[in-house]
């Protein structure tokens, strides 16, 4: 079978061109955007040549301010100035009363239960807030490297929840980015360090950010990584160090914690944070607070954190016991996040571990840059035979049973994608309905853990207790992001949702916010929603050409392979058709018609995977 | 042809390909020993194959289809690489699925052995050192685990039917065994952060 030419001569597509993907760090305090270009990684910076973007967003009378200009303005104007909103996001109500006392913002309840944060420009939802940052960090990446950008990979912290993956997600989504991968922030430190290339055997990765501090203990072999464990906490970090300090500083002063006004804490804040990074190369530090001032010693700052730092070294224990090693089996601590400049913090890691960490690229850039590495190998870039991350999910994901217990039915640490289910039975003769509750924690109780989701299987025929046979699914994918099913055997009636969050936003939501955004022209709506359609026909079009090409002839008869090849002109037609609706058919119908073919080279990869060792061995022998 | 159903990453149910048993998918012996080694470098090479990550740049079919086939060699390396879902995978292969809900065949020794171990475990935070004792229940309960592979191996090798069956009986047993083994995980822990 000869083979055919897939491409109208003069219109040759160019599958194999670079594509446009960046790394982004969405930090608590700061967020980067970092690219590979001509080999070599680096993050980008904004036209005044600032690498760094503060996460924060102000909203103004006219519009909204992002980064610097915002932070200029965030004592001024505190109740409409977001700072470290990471710490809000897939967060409710009562989660948000409890993280570290005293935020400054007024909070309204949405209808999904999400906190809304009150500001001059009404209500906006976190999820909103960080698509500003991250619609910044896109426009400057497009920029630099002279195009839309095809797609992203966004880092989370390992210990990031469904709930919180899902909202950092949509966020994307409101900003109009294609999301490759959520990737672990350690994962991304690892990758930087090109740990992934040479080096075999246990690191730890040490990340004490702004507002969350994680740790990871990976195995590199052979150019895969495998997240053995990850433990942390997703409410610790720099911020609580300043705020510790700014405490200390108040009661010098002599003023009360609780009278402040939202201005003079967030003075007191920046005024701590100045002072903490000042004793890093400094013995002494004079610090001021309205009419007092006074010295400030690393020895009165240590022994301040100290309580802090100790709580992330027993989480650094924790996760080298569920790993399965000790502490001299650590080939490499890699050191994360501004607040690894403490000295103490370094001190206290080096003696834990045995070992200097280390700290050789900027702890603040290292994540996005790791970040970026992976995002030009998924998109095609650079052979991906070169690097492979396995991750796991970081709390076991299960269900409410009998007498308020939960049943797990994914545990911590298992290694994603994953899909499993499990039987359940009625407890009651005739039980006609069977409510769900999707759990995520370690806890016994199910009021000790998160509850992620609540739907109903409903039309279980009547049968006597214990008899109906109900499999629940679930399944994560590699974002860690869940979906879960549920099917009573014998009759087969169903019921699924994909898991939004309590606290997350519902579609409907995410549909109107789109809307919003963009001005409310129905013209530029219709322009993105046509724009969408095309890049996905234009994903699978690429795909399918590869495809056939390097597979087609050994895998396909002749006829399927015309018919295929028939569907791909066509769909190449319709692409250009202007029509979103027409197109949205069209991927489909085209997505079906390979279906099989997709299939049988699935099939082919499992098969070639250990093609070679049976020729090894049978060298051998 | 056998087809292993697997639950789509999307709406509909795809039926996967994978004609061959978890051992034949990493080209393993059907055993109830598995080389450790051999076991994850084999995984690491169908991963690479079959990952999302290989495919993000692809259009949505095929990022389902990839996650159906991770999520398959996914189960199966945790299936082959614990001995106890192992010992039950191969039962289920030899026709002889384990009831795991119904223990009623437990005999009278293994009952007041468990009943024994569980009290000591109750009271491990009196002992006046309790984490040496944790340490002597945990070796003694990893070494019963290894007792019962050792009984299952042989069993396997027989493969005769009253064989087969005594193995379910000690599949019972490893299940109860394991189950502890994490419990005194979990105390461990505890204990340490206290």
């Amino acid at each position: 079978m000869s083979l055919l030419q897939i491409s109208e001569p003069g219109q040759t597509p160019e599958p194999h061109q670079q594509k446009r993907a960046v790394g982004i760090d969405l930090g608590t305090t700061n967020s980067l955007v970092a690219a590979v270009r001509s080999g070599s990684t680096g993050t980008l910076a904004d036209l005044q040549g600032r690498h760094i973007l503060p996460s924060v967003v102000r909203y103004t009378e006219s519009g909204v301010e992002v980064g610097h200009d915002a932070w200029a303005h965030a004592v001024e104007d505190s109740l409409n100035t977001v700072v470290s909103v990471k710490r809000l996001m897939g967060r409710g109500l009562k989660d948000v009363s409890t993280l570290g006392g005293v935020l400054p913002y007024q909070f309204v309840e949405s209808d999904s239960r999400m906190p809304l944060i009150q500001t001059r420009q009404g209500a906006v939802s976190p999820v909103e807030v960080s698509a500003e940052i991250l619609k910044v960090l896109a426009v400057r990446a497009s920029e630099s490297l002279g195009g839309e950008l095809d797609g992203v990979v966004i880092t989370v912290p390992a210990y990031f929840d469904d709930g919180q993956r899902q909202a950092t997600k949509d966020a994307a989504k409101l900003a109009g980015l294609h999301v490759y991968r959520l990737l672990n922030e350690p994962t991304a430190a690892a990758v930087a360090y090109g740990l992934d290339e040479a080096a075999e055997g246990v690191i730890a990765v040490y990340d004490l950010g702004g507002g969350t501090f994680d740790i990871s203990v990976l195995r590199l072999n052979k150019g895969v990584f495998e997240v053995m464990a990850t433990g942390g906490d997703s409410a610790l970090g720099g911020d609580d160090f300043d705020r510790v300090l700014a405490g200390w500083i108040l009661d010098q002063a002599g003023v009360g914690h609780d009278a402040l006004e939202s201005s003079s804490h967030r003075a007191v804040m920046i005024e701590a944070r100045r002072v903490k990074e000042a004793l890093t190369d400094n013995e002494v530090v004079v610090a001021s607070h309205g009419d007092w001032s006074g010295e400030v010693s690393r020895t009165q700052f240590d022994e301040l954190v100290e309580p802090l730092v100790a709580k992330t070294l027993r989480s650094f224990k924790r996760a080298l016991r569920d790993a399965g090693v000790k502490a001299p089996d650590v080939q490499e601590v890699i050191m994360v996040g501004g607040s690894t400049r403490v000295p103490l913090v370094c001190e206290k890691v080096a003696e834990l571990a045995g070992k200097r960490p280390l700290t050789s690229i900027d702890p603040d850039r290292v994540v996005a840059m790791g970040a970026a590495r992976q995002a030009n190998a998924l998109a095609g870039n650079k052979s991906a035979d070169e690097m492979l991350l396995l991750d796991v999910i970081p709390l076991s994901l299960g269900l409410e049973t009998m007498g308020g217990l939960m049943e797990k039915v994914i545990h911590r640490n298992t290694t994603i994608p994953v899909s499993r289910a499990q039987e359940f039975t009625t407890y009651k003769d005739g039980q006609a309905a069977m409510a769900v509750q999707v759990l995520q924690g370690e806890r016994e109780l199910v009021n000790d853990n998160r509850s992620l989701a609540r739907f109903e299987l409903r039309g279980i025929p009547p049968l006597p207790a214990g008899s109906a046979k109900i499999r629940v699914t679930f399944q994560v994918d590699a974002d860690g992001l869940l979906s879960v099913s549920a099917e009573e055997l014998s009759t087969g009636v169903s019921s699924s949702i994909v898991v939004k969050p309590s606290y997350g936003l519902s579609d409907d939501e995410i549909t109107r916010m789109l809307r919003d955004s963009q001005s409310s022209a129905v013209a530029d709506r219709d322009a993105r929603k046509l724009r969408e359609q095309e890049v996905e026909a234009d994903r699978l079009s690429d795909a399918l050409t590869i495809a056939l090409e390097t597979d087609g002839e050994a895998l396909l008869n002749e006829e399927e392979f015309n018919a295929l090849v028939v569907e791909l002109r066509s769909l190449k037609v319709v692409r250009d058709s202007g029509d979103a609706d027409a197109i949205k058919v069209e991927i489909e119908k085209v997505a079906k018609a390979s279906d099989a073919f997709a299939a049988r080279r699935m099939n082919q990869g499992i098969r070639n995977a250990l093609s070679g060792h049976k020729i090894d061995e049978f060298k051998e022998s | 042809m056998l087809g292993i159903l697997i639950p789509a990453f999307g709406m509909n149910c795809i039926v996967v390909d994978i004609t061959k048993n978890f051992f034949e998918l990493f080209q393993l012996p059907v055993s109830s020993q598995v080389d450790l080694g051999l076991l994850s470098e084999r995984y690491r090479e169908l991963q690479k194959a079959v990952h999302p990550d290989r495919f993000a740049a692809d259009d949505q079919r095929q990022q389902r289809l990839s996650a159906q086939y991770a999520a398959h060699v996914n189960e199966a390396m945790d299936t082959l690489k614990s001995s106890l879902k192992r010992s039950i995978y191969l039962l289920q292969l030899a026709g002889k699925p384990v009831d795991m809900e119904n223990n009623t065949i437990m005999d009278a020794a293994f009952l007041m052995e468990q009943m024994e171990l569980r009290d000591r475990v109750s009271e491990v935070r009196e002992h006046t050192d309790p984490e040496s004792e944790l340490e002597a229940i945990i070796g003694q309960v990893e070494a019963s685990i290894d007792d019962y592979q050792g009984s299952f191996d042989g069993l396997w090798q027989k493969g005769d039917d009253k064989s087969l069956n005594e193995a379910e009986n000690i599949v019972k047993k490893m299940q109860f065994m394991v189950k502890l083994a994490a419990e005194l995980e979990q105390l461990e822990s505890e204990l340490l952060d206290d």
